[in-house]
């Protein structure tokens, strides 16, 4: 890696022109990427840890086709509010978090585990590695989990995070994000992604965000803000659903039709 | 009615106080009598180690068939969940103890693997790959993802006996004898 690092105007430029590619590609018929790329060279740290040969494809088999099964005996209650995990109140603005996770055909996937972590209110995790001189908030530690219920939805209440700095190129600052990890019906829908914020001004700047080449693609990592969900005097509230890829019923059909 | 899937994400530097957890790559307690040790290392494309990954294992119990006992989150060292997770650490090394896979009896012919995903900071999704056992060579031979590949890419997806009760199976991101990943369907 060279050591000196790229300017927000480089790593811009970049962002950019992967894109301008993509779109070009589309109008001369390419396919849609409904993906990340795991080759994304504006995020630096993805040029040595992404895969050089295309995935080999194959039917998934009886084990990938089941998820582990994860209980109420697995997480309490308490774990999806994580304003209440400490004696006093976090600091920022409280927030509710909530949609469905869903399979590729629209059905609720039930009682499945989410885990998310993100920054406190000032952009800072708890983590010894993170040197980003914002204030630790001994109210929030950040790490929530629950257990969809029976039409699939869940519902965080935590904080807004803040943007925070990185050191993928000089002056980067990550778009406001939660980290969400999350279980399917079956093993090959597992997912770890990003929540985003809508409206950010850091959006064209970052190159995790950009990863995806596609306009659609970007905007289904980003929550809508839903007044609805936003209760008098106490917290704001979005709505961001999730969508895993297939599901074992799509597979057990092919298998059966074969 | 079909949707468009989310898109993944890089699980970043920051997931220590979220994802790994006590006993998180114990399937078994490491003093069980049925224990393997399955360990090895993550290598970033200039073959240095990846300190930040997140390895997860899922897989069938002795008896070859599915289990769908919850309790992996919070171990009771009696109930085997098929799941495990561990974190790399600063050489890049991840462990856990397990139990090998069995035959599934109303599939002998199939050869019994461990489902794998990995991720990292610095990779932007998740990666699925297999682990197969050296012990069921005949069954891996006959295999069809194994025999579809050349013997190199085979070496990547099978561990290989390092000890008694003791399985190595490295995993590389890129470069020589990148690990051979998976896509489904």
């Amino acid at each position: 890696m060279d050591d000196e690092l790229a300017t927000q105007s480089q790593i811009t430029a970049e962002i950019r022109a992967a894109h301008a590619d993509y779109a070009a590609g589309r109008e001369a018929g390419a396919p849609a990427e409904t993906r990340t790329r795991t080759d994304f060279p504006p995020y630096r740290s993805s040029v040595l840890r992404h895969p050089t040969k295309d995935p080999r494809h194959v039917d998934p088999e009886i084990i990938e086709l089941w998820s582990p099964a994860f209980g109420h005996s697995d997480v309490a209650p308490i774990e999806a509010d994580l304003t209440a995990q400490h004696t006093g109140e976090p600091l920022g603005e409280r927030i509710v978090v909530t949609g469905k996770l869903l399979d590729g055909e629209g059905r609720p996937v039930r009682r499945q585990l989410i885990e998310l972590w993100q920054a406190n209110a000032g952009g800072r995790y708890i983590h010894k590695r993170d040197r980003h001189p914002a204030p630790l908030d001994p109210n929030f530690t950040g790490t929530g989990r629950l257990i969809t219920d029976d039409d699939g939805t869940y519902r965080f209440t935590t904080i807004k995070p803040g943007a925070y700095p990185w050191k993928n190129h000089d002056n980067a600052w990550r778009p406001a994000h939660i980290h969400f990890s999350v279980f399917g019906d079956s093993f090959t829908q597992r997912l770890i992604t990003q929540m985003y914020f809508p409206g950010d001004p850091l959006f064209p700047l970052d190159p995790i965000y950009n990863s995806m080449v596609d306009d659609a693609a970007r905007e289904r990592l980003v929550a809508a803000y839903d007044h609805d969900l936003t209760s008098p005097e106490w917290s704001l509230g979005y709505r961001w659903d999730i969508v895993l890829t297939g599901s074992k019923a799509t597979w057990f059909e092919r298998s059966g039709e074969e | 009615m079909t949707s468009q899937p989310t898109p993944g994400q890089t699980v970043g530097p920051f997931f220590h106080y979220s994802l790994p957890y006590d006993d998180g790559p114990e399937l078994v307690g490491p003093y069980d009598a049925r224990a393997v040790t399955l360990h090895g290392y993550l290598y970033d494309g200039h073959g240095d180690p990846v300190p930040d990954g997140l390895i997860e294992i899922w897989q069938v119990g002795e008896a070859g068939t599915v289990v769908q006992e919850t309790g992996s989150l919070r171990r009771d060292h009696r109930t085997f969940t098929g799941f495990g997770r561990a974190q790399t650490d600063a050489d890049g090394h991840f462990r856990f103890f397990t139990v090998i896979p069995g035959i599934d009896p109303k599939r002998p012919d199939v050869a019994p693997f461990i489902a794998v995903v990995v991720l990292a900071r610095g990779l932007l999704d998740k990666l699925h790959t297999r682990i197969y056992l050296p012990g069921y060579a005949d069954l891996n031979a006959a295999d069809p993802l194994l025999t579809s590949l050349d013997p190199a890419e085979r070496d990547t997806l099978t561990a290989t006996e390092d000890g008694e009760g003791s399985l190595r199976h490295d995993l590389r991101l890129q470069g020589e004898n990148e690990t051979v990943f998976l896509a489904f369907g």
